[in-house]
């Protein structure tokens, strides 16, 4: 069997000392930043972004990869016990965890947040082993009208996950879009709205973005608010679920699982959708839904595998089509890109031992993971317990460190502040900034694949829709459904209550 | 007409000012090329006009439909975090991470709710020395520790 084969080379790979260290450190640091409330996997892949440069391409991508599934399981902590969500993928286990916590059964919240993450992220990891070879077989034969109706397709995924108005969302897509022109343009080397500052002639970097609209303008957000939490921590006792409660989240796990892997996989989704989705779906399915919000336990079982699983999964578009489906994936292709590897189908056969190192590490990541965190709960509570006005300054002070070691620049600070404040006003207007993020990254790539396909066709632009390019008209008609879809009566109201759970 | 959803008014707003600054901007410096051969002003023009559009979808909805007030902003928190980044960037090459963490930290608990000078100190200390030890020691960033005026 030659996946078999792949991932004993994989493994190989990750067993190795080193790379097994930096997967634990990664999972550490990555549960730490999830366990705090706050900051972000974004913000943080962000800040260590500049550490990896120094590393080897292998060694980078598992240490980025175990912040980004670390972070799914700290996630969880937070948002049992002090009913905060350490990351947006948790807001889901809130509802159901926090009432567990206030019921005194913690414990078995977290015990099975991370049974059925560790059981999501095993499925998951099998999930990328099989079904990547095949996609990037395919996505070899794309050319730039394939590539550009996927990134439509990815990007009106994304402003049908954002919360609130759809109309909105797709403004700050193209807000996005047009903020990623900046710089100067490849085809003609013109410089594009540079207004003659030279540090912008190679565009905006996209960790100052990032770090600007998730983590600045978060500290100043939750500055505004009262620092009123309360850790249920004395109540983490009986760590062991009861054997009802096993009976009771099973198959949501298996849901959650399922249903996560492939929201995964799809453009713009990731964790949160999958979180949301799995939430829902169990809520459907319940014999007696009235549970929910009250403690269920498979309202933590079902969103926690999904998010894990969502997150191991949108590893798949990035490692097989080179398109970022989120915002965390954006950066893993940014440190690629820096380690001079172009991401795309071709990865995987010219450094398989980058990809089936990374798909092997992931296991050993979460194997660490159910391992480690358990046992140290404790010391995760007691993080839980530092004030907010201790945390943020150390934010600040190492996104401050993380973004003037870029380029040993005072400019990028400014523009951090810049965006920092942009993603403050996004936020009281009600625009999610992560549409937008989305639309920065994928911005340059769209305008670079229209213009080719444009250049092919001659200037037809039914080029996109033309039957000798069923794929590509596949992605458009899958993006106008979507569309369609979420701007129906019925759904729309449906849409709205989901968040409005969220928002409670 | 009477503005029923603050938040949309301004957002439709914003979004009308960035695409008509990017329409105008690249229509009057770029060279817009054809379909064909497309130039560095096509590409931002269209999208600059799709942000336009669906910035005026917005400000009229503001109109038709009630949401909710646009909540006070706080700006203490907001000019102290935002000014605390600028003063740091500005001033690490001149004066040291020692001096500029310092800064930043301040600043940026002068923002919070509650201002200790103890707590305060305490917490700088933990993280100039951890600046100091891991990112310039350990990860060999550039970073110079003190005030060039000190070191000549």
């Amino acid at each position: 069997m030659e996946v078999l084969d792949n991932l004993m080379l994989g493994f190989s790979v990750a067993v190795s000392p080193m790379h097994l260290l930096y997967a634990l450190i990664g999972v550490l640091l990555g549960t730490l930043i999830g366990v705090l409330p706050g900051v972000g996997p974004v913000a943080t892949i962000a800040m260590l972004l500049p550490i990896t440069f120094n590393l080897s391409p292998v060694a980078a991508l598992i240490m980025l990869a175990g912040i980004y599934y670390g972070a799914q399981y700290g996630g969880s902590t937070s948002a049992i016990l002090v009913n905060l969500p350490g990351e947006t993928a948790s807001v889901v286990t809130c509802l159901d965890g926090y009432q567990m916590a206030r019921q005194g059964r913690a414990g078995p919240a977290l015990a099975i947040s991370a049974i059925g993450s560790f059981f999501a992220g095993c499925c998951a990891t099998l999930i990328i082993a099989l079904a990547a070879p095949p996609l990037a077989e395919v996505a070899l034969k794309f050319g730039p009208a394939e590539y550009f109706s996927l990134m439509v397709l990815g990007l009106v995924a994304a402003t049908v996950l954002a919360h609130g108005s759809l109309v909105k969302a797709i403004a700050m897509v193209v807000l996005g879009l047009l903020l990623g022109l900046i710089g100067t343009d490849v085809n003609s080397g013109v410089l594009r709205f540079t207004f003659g500052i030279p540090e912008l002639s190679d565009g905006i970097g996209f960790a100052v973005v990032a770090m600007g609209m998730f983590g600045v303008a978060e500290i100043i957000g939750n500055l505004e608010l009262k620092d009123k939490r309360e850790v249920f921590t004395s109540n983490v006792k009986g760590l062991f679920p009861t054997v009802d409660d096993f009976k009771r989240s099973w198959k949501a796990i298996l849901r959650g699982t399922a249903l996560g892997s492939f929201l995964g996989i799809l453009p713009g989704g990731g964790s949160i959708l999958a979180a949301f989705g799995a939430y829902t779906l169990e809520k459907k399915m319940s014999k007696n839904p009235e549970r929910f919000g009250k403690g269920a336990i498979e309202g933590v079982a079902a969103p926690e595998s999904a998010n894990n699983a969502g997150a191991q999964t949108s590893f798949i578009p990035m490692l097989t089509l080179g398109i970022p489906g989120n915002a965390v994936m954006a950066l893993m292709i940014g440190a690629l890109m820096i380690q001079g590897i172009a991401p795309g189908p071709q990865v995987m056969n010219e450094k398989p031992e980058l990809f089936w190192g990374l798909i092997a590490s992931m296991w050993i990541g979460n194997f660490f993971l159910v391992v480690l965190n358990l046992p140290l709960i404790g010391m995760w509570i007691k993080l839980l317990t530092v004030p907010y006005r201790y945390l943020y300054p150390s934010i600040l002070v190492f996104m401050a460190i993380g973004v003037y070691s870029l380029s040993n620049n005072p400019f990028d600070l400014v523009v951090m502040a810049v965006f920092g404040l942009l993603g403050y006003i996004c936020v009281k207007l009600e625009c999610e900034p992560a549409p937008m993020i989305l639309g920065f990254i994928l911005g340059p790539l769209m305008e670079e694949n229209l213009r080719r396909a444009m250049l092919l066709s001659r200037g037809d632009p039914f080029v996109f829709v033309s039957p000798s390019k069923p794929i590509s008209l596949g992605f458009l008609i899958a993006s106008a459904v979507l569309l369609v879809i979420v701007m129906l009566p019925a759904l729309r109201k449906k849409r709205e209550e989901v968040f409005v759970e969220d928002a409670t | 007409m009477q503005i029923k959803s603050p938040k949309d008014f301004w957002a439709g707003l914003m979004f009308i000012t960035f695409g008509l600054f990017f329409v105008v901007w690249a229509l009057y410096n770029y060279q817009m090329g054809s379909a064909v051969r497309m130039g560095p002003a096509y590409f931002p023009a269209v999208l600059g006009g799709l942000l336009t559009l669906l910035g005026t979808i917005v400000l009229s909805q503001s109109f038709a439909i009630s949401g909710p007030r646009v909540p006070t902003i706080n700006f203490r928190p907001l000019i102290m975090i935002l000014a605390g980044c600028l003063v740091y960037g500005y001033s690490v090459k001149p004066l040291g991470v020692v001096v500029s963490t310092g800064l930043l930290v301040f600043m940026a608990a002068l923002g919070g709710h509650e201002f200790k000078w103890k707590e305060v100190g305490i917490l700088y200390v933990f993280l100039a020395l951890f600046s100091v030890l891991v990112f310039v020691k350990g990860l060999g960033l550039p970073f110079p520790l003190w005030p060039q005026f000190l070191e000549g």
